[in-house]
């Protein structure tokens, strides 16, 4: 502005420039708040959810001074210290388990052309598209129909818990790594695949030696949406849990019913933390995975950062 | 001893994706040690010929030989051939010297000479210091080299090429055509190359197979195809030419659509639509009524005169087509004008009758 001042104008054109210079940086005051509002709004919760956990008073929402007894409790609890380590051991078994089917079926609806191809290809994705809940009663209603089928004819005695659990969230976990894999299978060159099987490799080998590098960073990207979609679930999870097995957040949705206490704001706390070392991580394992170069650019920029 | 097996021997081989006959019943002998061009247009079924010797894609109907071995539905690692991909296919997250020995690497052979025959096939195409490389840190002809490398040092019996100097400009391209020949020559593989270049075909094949929409036109030496072409597409694919329609009137005269009666060898039968093949370079100009005594002649006007740095190319309006003569430039002789009227002549023999 200054410099558009100094020079010498004609007066009519130096008021029209001043004029579109305050227009400009209204306009990245406008944006500078909008930017500042989205980010409170983000953020703010968290913050309250964080200062309120170490709050004295059992009220959420009102401060009683400085405390970590409600870290004591969650330390002491032993039925959140199940539900996350059932937590955990589903969204292990899911994750694992639905990343070997998600990628296989989708390498098997890329490559391949069979028969029933497309009524599959669709059928795969009726986990995304359909509502949660009907999600859930679909499988409160398959397993109890099942396992009685099961104990009537074996004299077993199954019943929902942690299995039952895991089969669920494979059962929509798929879906989401096979789509996640598919969109980076379609953008690999198949010639690769067949150059490998040109150089003697079986089609196992060319899977496994050359089109598992190129599709991995799917598979991972896959994987990890896996897992936060296993550790987030309430609503599936609820129907196919049994008494004997609850995971985190279906506790934690329990807790919430029973009257809130900050005992919640801490167990939050420590999933939030949990969840942002988990990302960090991910993005340290991406980037000197990066710089060991998989695509063109992950090359260059590899060795750019490298040199800097 | 008997006679030599052929490196390739492909008999009625059909190939069908769905209702689309790609390749339609061809027969191909190719000759141990040859370096043999597939050549046609896009869509003529060439590349799908190559897939097939290769094992990506199965034949419909026929038999396909490799020394001997029928091999028509074996998958391509049980294969004694490798493939120089068009634009190379080589693996992207893997090093040159990985990209070269991935073919050992899966036929299992011991470090100690997977070691030994990667070095030999890095000298071989001149591509020491750039083992620790990734593809897309090469140019274009080095990524070519490394695919000529990651083929070679199998050590197959035929080696395939896929268009493999399709991705390279022109300068590079006639550099490589000489050092894909002397290579070939080194080594002694039979080399089956697939090309839609007429040239690129004509300079480096000992024989050509003339593909067009799935049929096998002509299986010839260079010069046997362009001198002798077996019917119009073929004449007009390989090489420039003019092509003048008439009619065959007996064993040696046609008699072409202006009436003019043409001294030409032909086994077509009489009455059978023609075209006789002119070539520029075989044809001459002269002011009108020029022409040497005896031979053949064909009135018209000059209407363009092209200079294509080494030659003259002219095009004379004749009363029913435009016939197009090169003739070396010449700056001695008084040049002939646009507007003059010319005569065009040929070397009795000089022409070539081609049915359809």
């Amino acid at each position: 502005m200054t410099a558009v001042a100094g020079r010498p104008l004609p007066g009519a054109s130096a008021v029209r420039l001043s004029g579109l210079a305050r227009g400009f940086s209204l306009t990245r005051g406008a944006l500078a708040a909008n930017a500042t509002l989205v980010y409170l709004f983000f953020y703010a919760p968290i913050a309250l959810l964080v200062v309120f956990s170490f709050s004295a008073d059992r009220n959420v929402g009102r401060w009683g001074g400085f405390t970590l007894s409600w870290y004591d409790d969650f330390i002491g609890n032993t039925s959140i210290q199940n539900a996350i380590w059932v937590s955990l051991r589903v969204a292990l078994v899911s994750t694992v388990v639905s990343v070997v089917l998600g990628t296989l079926a989708a390498f098997a609806i890329e490559r391949f052309r069979f028969r029933g191809r497309q009524a599959f290809d669709a059928l795969l994705y009726l986990p995304i598209i359909i509502p949660d809940v009907t999600m859930a009663v679909m499988m409160l209603l398959f397993f109890s129909e099942f396992f009685d089928l099961i104990n009537l004819l074996f004299g077993t005695d199954l019943r929902k818990g942690f299995a039952s659990i895991a089969v669920s969230h494979i059962a929509f976990n798929i879906s989401f790594v096979s789509v996640v894999v598919r969109a980076r299978l379609a953008g690999m060159d198949r010639r690769l695949e067949e150059a490998a099987m040109d150089l003697y490799a079986s089609r196992w080998k060319a899977f496994r030696h050359v089109t598992l590098p190129q599709i991995a960073p799917g598979v991972a990207g896959g994987a990890l949406l896996a897992l936060t979609l296993s550790l987030d679930d309430v609503v599936v999870t609820q129907f196919a849990a049994g008494p004997g097995a609850t995971t985190l957040p279906v506790y934690v949705f329990g807790l919430i019913r029973r009257g809130v206490t900050p005992l919640i704001n801490s167990v939050s706390v420590v999933m939030l933390v949990a969840s942002i070392g988990l990302v960090l991580l991910s993005l340290f394992v991406q980037r000197s995975r990066s710089s060991a170069a998989v695509g063109p650019q992950g090359a260059v920029a590899g060795r750019s950062r490298r040199s800097s | 001893m008997t006679e030599r097996v052929p490196a390739v021997r492909i008999a009625g081989i059909t190939k069908r994706f769905g209702d689309v006959t790609a390749v339609d019943d061809i027969d191909l002998e190719i000759g141990d040690g040859e370096f043999f061009a597939l050549l046609g247009p896009s869509g003529c079924g060439k590349t799908t010929t190559l897939r097939m010797i290769a094992g990506l894609d199965f034949p419909t109907m026929g038999s396909l030989k490799i020394f001997g071995d029928e091999v028509g539905t074996l998958p391509p690692n049980k294969r004694p051939v490798n493939t120089v991909f068009q634009a190379y296919a080589l693996f992207p997250h893997m090093n040159v010297a990985d990209n070269i020995a991935f073919g050992l690497k899966m036929q299992k052979v011991d470090r100690l000479e997977r070691d030994r025959r990667v070095a030999e096939a890095v000298g071989l195409v001149q591509l020491g210091g750039m083992e620790g490389r990734r593809p897309n840190q090469l140019s274009g002809g080095q990524q070519q080299r490394v695919a000529l490398a990651r083929a070679l040092v199998n050590r197959p019996k035929v080696l395939l090429l896929d268009e493999p100097l399709g991705a390279l400009d022109l300068k590079l391209r006639q550099e490589m055509q000489l050092e894909l020949k002397a290579l070939q020559r080194e080594v002694g593989i039979t080399f089956v190359f697939v090309t839609h270049d007429q040239e690129e075909a004509l300079t480096m094949s000992d024989r050509i197979a003339v593909m067009h929409e799935g049929r096998l036109l002509q299986t010839g030496a260079p010069e046997d195809i362009y001198q002798r072409p077996s019917n119009r597409f073929v004449a007009d694919f390989i090489g420039r030419t003019n092509l003048l329609e008439g009619t065959v009137a007996s064993a040696g005269e046609v008699v072409l659509s202006n009436g003019m009666r043409v001294q030409a060898a032909s086994e077509h039968a009489f009455g059978a639509k023609v075209a006789v093949s002119l070539r520029p370079e075989q044809a001459f100009l002269h002011r009108r009524g020029g022409a040497p005594g005896g031979w053949p002649s064909i009135d018209g006007v000059l209407r363009e005169v092209t200079y294509v740095g080494n030659a003259l190319v002219h095009s004379v309006a004749v009363d029913w087509i435009t016939i197009e003569v090169r003739a070396p430039h010449r700056s001695t002789e008084t040049p002939l004008q646009v507007g003059d009227d010319v005569s065009v002549s040929w070397a009795p023999g000089g022409v070539t009758v081609v049915g359809d």
